[in-house]
């Protein structure tokens, strides 16, 4: 045995062979036409064992400047926030990371369960009345949201507010290609969706408005405002992108009448990983409970009267449905909604709430400490813990050397909105110390000269 | 354990338990509410369950407890691919330096992570024999929408904008037809023949000038080669359609055959299946597409290439379909694959295939006289039954499904493809022993004895799980989908 993960010996491979009645293993490979067979081998690099190829790759990761190791402010979409040590204890039992889709309720009820859970603590802190087993990403779950809201209205124009992450309004725009959507962005009023704008666009062809809350640049949006725009277009659909920590202290979208709720439980128990995977949520009203996308799970009792868990509501779904589905996703995010189910029980009723505020207290610390520093930050609203503050150099430069120092600084927000040169989202969560805020105010002051 | 309610983690809430132990408020205490103002303020906390440490872990534990995974022993479940997965993926993909790790960080501050992304897309460029390999999207299904708007968008290109259609088999898994319908085509249908091939006179009937694109696994569903792969691509392309390559069923054919060498334009992989990132109860995947030099330029955005020794992220790609996906695909599952990939090498992936087509053979030869085998040739490294002979005794696949639940196994995938009257899709992989898959394929002949002597036994099964049957109507028709306190 010349690899560890392939068990067979010479001896059984041989009888094996004689049991099917052949000699080699290259008669069951006779019906690949010789035109296309592989006549070389592949051009891959040889294998590696198992202590090489660890040390090798350690050595890949430490080229990577991590946000353990550095004090990062950069959010925009992926958070550093704490993960308590019992998250990657529980989602590390194998019987739920070798698994897959329970399709099998009777030895499944251990994953079928947790994601009841999952569907439970979503529709709790988005004030909806379901969510769904999960989604790739925000950012597709949004895409999803506005094909639904399309279908469901039968109508093709959506209204996609600026203050939505940019890359996805960038994935809706692709998505939107399939149904010939006619996506129209409503631009950014100090920092928050353009109100007139909005209602000015806002017909009897609109199937949806599209926001995001707290939104890109960290502010509030006038959820009220837009709900009250929403009372004269009934059909319209209101779709909300929010961060889950944030609607652990603020008022859910479901309050403000939100018809879709989308977004991604990163911040919960996931770390940054470079982007993925992480995990997209998807919630909605009881009436679009049969156009969900994605695998919900119902309890139910077996044949002796125990409760019990199973997929439902397959009709919507691709294995059945086939072209006629609701959409085409098959596998979903489900360790990561473990994850995060996970995280939120840690956190709790009290502790999420609790997160959410130090958040929200850490990033006016530093947004002060900023303008004590005589830095502008730009936008006046209620934020949750992003800020934008505007400086004299290009971001990218200041950047990279604050790297140097140790420092991830914020985002760049030129690279989206050309026009904001200078100007810098900053993240603070409960993860920056005082002393990392204060240094890197102080930083950043004398870079900014 | 059996028979027992398993309570709900909201079901041990104790008001004044707590599990968290959160970062000190080191910063000025200030009053938020005054400033958010009562339209922002949340009324009610969300009800989350207050609990313990020790809770969460007992409830937890208690679930996967309650769990069936590759590590709890066979898991034969076709087209899933359901091998092992390798701990050292594990360990590499919680590296502080993969794992913690902003997209948003300058490129110069993640050329490690970006360095075994392009290593990736060059090893799977040269495993399927396409040109360029994106790592975007993020699961099989997203790989074929993907592939599909990238073949939308090389017609429209042309100019090109009556091709509607896409053709996929009648065997074909159901995101096929799905993603079709997502990316704006119309699916179509191509029968299968006598064989479980698709019927090449049917193909010819179908395919026009207003075909898109032909979407193929090959193997295909039924675990048999499309021998005649090479006319399909003659017809296919001549109609001036493209050929998309569905990589569900790559373990088959690694280092034998090459989808770019068979004629396909465009292919997605799941890294989740063949190269052995964990399927973690339904997901993370990773579904990377695959594309030749025609269709490069529609690749999403942004492409990662290397330039001057220095790996970036290419977004300047004025013909390329968009952005699917946020920031880079699933990086932590690309890097388990990555792992996998480089622990078997060339030589090991070969060996892969060999080894999950012989296990497949094997066990298929051994059950063809007691189950039904439709098609009567070699298969890949999968293979169906029928349970016709079962069921004229009264006993349905589902019933063998559950009985196979007693006999502490997970069952095959059932009903599927739709082609095959009361399906069994039996995937061994490569990474199981040769006593693993005698004691499977004795317990099926056991099974089918029990079928004749004791139906009810099976009928009636599973009769050692931990639930029964599950009475899935009620859940459909009167549906529960969270926890709703009394």
């Amino acid at each position: 045995m010349e690899f560890r993960y392939l068990p067979m010996t010479v001896e059984d491979k041989q009888e094996m062979l004689a049991s099917i009645g052949i000699d080699s293993t290259d008669a069951l490979f006779s019906d690949i036409p010789k035109s296309v067979r592989l006549k070389t081998e592949m051009q891959l690099k040889k294998p590696a064992n198992e202590a090489e190829l660890k040390r090798e790759l350690a050595t890949l990761a430490s080229k990577n400047a991590n946000l353990n190791d550095y004090r990062s402010f950069l959010g925009a979409g992926v958070y550093d926030h704490f993960i308590p040590s019992v998250v990657d204890h529980v989602i590390s039992r194998s019987e739920f990371y070798t698994a897959y889709t329970p399709y099998q309720p009777e030895i499944s009820q251990g994953e079928l369960q947790a994601i009841f859970e999952f569907q439970t603590m979503i529709s709790e802190l988005t004030g909806m009345d379901v969510a769904n087993s999960s989604m790739y990403d925000g950012g597709t779950s949004l895409a999803e949201a506005v094909n639904l809201s399309a279908a469901q209205t039968k109508r093709k124009k959506i209204l996609v507010s600026k203050a939505v992450h940019p890359q996805s309004r960038a994935v809706i725009d692709t998505y939107a290609k399939g149904p010939n959507l006619e996506i129209v962005e409503i631009d950014v009023q100090n920092g928050k969706t353009d109100m007139n704008q909005l209602a000015n666009e806002l017909d009897e062809q609109t199937a949806s408005v599209v926001v995001q809350y707290p939104n890109f640049f960290g502010q509030l949006e006038s959820m009220e405002e837009i709900q009250e725009l929403l009372v004269n277009q009934k059909k319209t659909m209101f779709i909300v992108s929010s961060n889950p920590l944030a609607l652990g202290y603020l008022t859910p979208p479901g309050d403000f009448g939100a018809d879709i709720v989308v977004g991604d439980t990163q911040v919960f128990g996931i770390p940054a990983q470079f982007g993925g995977p992480h995990c997209g949520y998807f919630a909605t009203t009881k009436k679009l409970m049969r156009k969900v996308p994605g695998r919900l799970v119902g309890q139910t009792t077996d044949e002796e009267g125990v409760r019990g868990f199973v997929l439902t509501l397959q009709a919507r779904e691709q294995h059945i449905r086939r072209d006629k589905a609701t959409s085409n996703i098959c596998s979903n995010q489900a360790l990561n909604a473990l994850a995060s189910s996970v995280a939120m029980s840690s956190l709790g009723k009290h502790g999420l709430k609790q997160m959410a505020a130090i958040n929200m207290k850490k990033a006016r610390y530093a947004k002060q400490k900023f303008q004590e520093a005589g830095m502008e930050v730009v936008y006046n609203g209620s934020f949750f813990n992003e800020f934008v503050i505007k400086l004299n150099k290009s971001i990218a430069d200041l950047n990279d050397q604050l790297l140097d120092i140790g420092i991830i600084g914020g985002y760049n927000l030129e690279k989206d909105f050309p026009e904001m040169t200078g100007h810098m989202l900053v993240a603070v969560t409960e993860n920056r110390t005082i002393e990392d805020i204060d240094q890197f105010v102080r930083e950043m002051r004398e870079l900014n000269v | 354990m059996y028979n027992q309610d398993f309570p709900l983690i909201f079901e041990h809430s104790k008001p004044g338990r707590t599990s968290y132990s959160l970062p000190e408020l080191d910063v000025p205490d200030i009053d938020l509410d005054a400033e958010l103002g009562e339209r922002y303020l949340r009324e009610q906390p969300p009800e989350l369950p207050e609990v313990s440490e020790l809770d969460i872990v007992r409830h937890y534990t208690g679930l996967s407890n309650r769990n069936y995974g590759v590590d709890s022993g066979f898991y034969p479940l076709g087209s899933c691919t359901m091998k092992y997965n390798p701990k050292l993926n594990e360990d590499i993909a919680r590296l502080d330096g993969f794992s913690h790790i902003h997209p948003d960080q300058p490129e110069k501050s993640v050329q490690g992570a970006m360095e075994m992304m392009y290593d990736l897309q060059t090893a799977l460029r040269e495993i399927t024999g396409m040109a360029e390999v994106s790592l975007q999207s993020a699961a099989g299904a997203h790989g074929e929408w993907t592939a599909l708007m990238m073949i939308r968008a090389f017609h429209e290109a042309n100019g090109d904008f009556r091709r509607t259609k896409v053709i996929v088999p009648d065997s074909a898994h159901g995101t096929n037809p799905a993603s079709a319908t997502v990316a704006g085509f119309e699916a179509v249908t191509v029968k299968s023949n006598d064989k479980g091939l698709v019927d090449l006179e049917d193909l010819k009937r179908v395919v026009g000038e207003d075909t898109a694109a032909l979407m193929l696994t090959n193997p295909n569903t039924l675990g048999l080669f499309e021998t005649e792969i090479e006319e399909m691509a003659k017809i296919v392309h001549e109609a001036g359609g493209k050929l998309y390559y569905d990589g569900a069923n790559l373990n088959a054919i690694m280092g034998y055959a090459r989808p770019g060498d068979m004629g396909f334009d465009a292919v997605h992989l799941n890294l989740h299946k063949t190269f052995t990132g964990p399927h973690g109860g339904g997901g993370p995947g990773s579904g990377p597409v695959g594309v030749t030099e025609e269709l490069k330029a529609f690749l999403p955005k942004p492409l990662l290439i290397k330039k001057d020794g220095i790996y970036t992220f290419d977004d300047d790609r004025p013909q390329s379909i968009g952005r699917i996906k946020p920031y880079y695909g699933n990086f932590g599952i690309n890097l388990r694959a990555y792992t996998y990939i480089r622990t078997m090498g060339a030589e090991g992936l070969k060996k892969v295939s060999e080894y999950a087509v012989l296990n497949a053979n094997y066990m298929m030869r051994k059950l063809e006289s007691t189950y039904e085998l439709p098609f009567k040739q070699h298969c890949k490294h999968e293979f169906v039954l029928s349970g016709k002979q079962q069921k004229k005794l009264g006993v349905r696949t589902l019933d063998i499904a559950k009985r196979l639940l007693d006999y502490g196994y997970h069952p095959p995938t059932i009903y599927f493809p739709l082609n095959v009257e009361e399906a069994l899709m039996v995937e061994p992989t490569e990474t199981e022993s040769k006593e693993t898959l005698d004691g499977f394929v004795e317990t099926m002949l056991r099974i089918a004895d029990e079928v004749k002597e004791e139906p009810e036994l099976v009928q009636e099964a599973p009769h050692h799980t931990i639930v029964k049957r599950m009475d899935e109507t009620t859940a459909a028709r009167k549906p529960i989908l969270k926890y709703e306190s009394k």
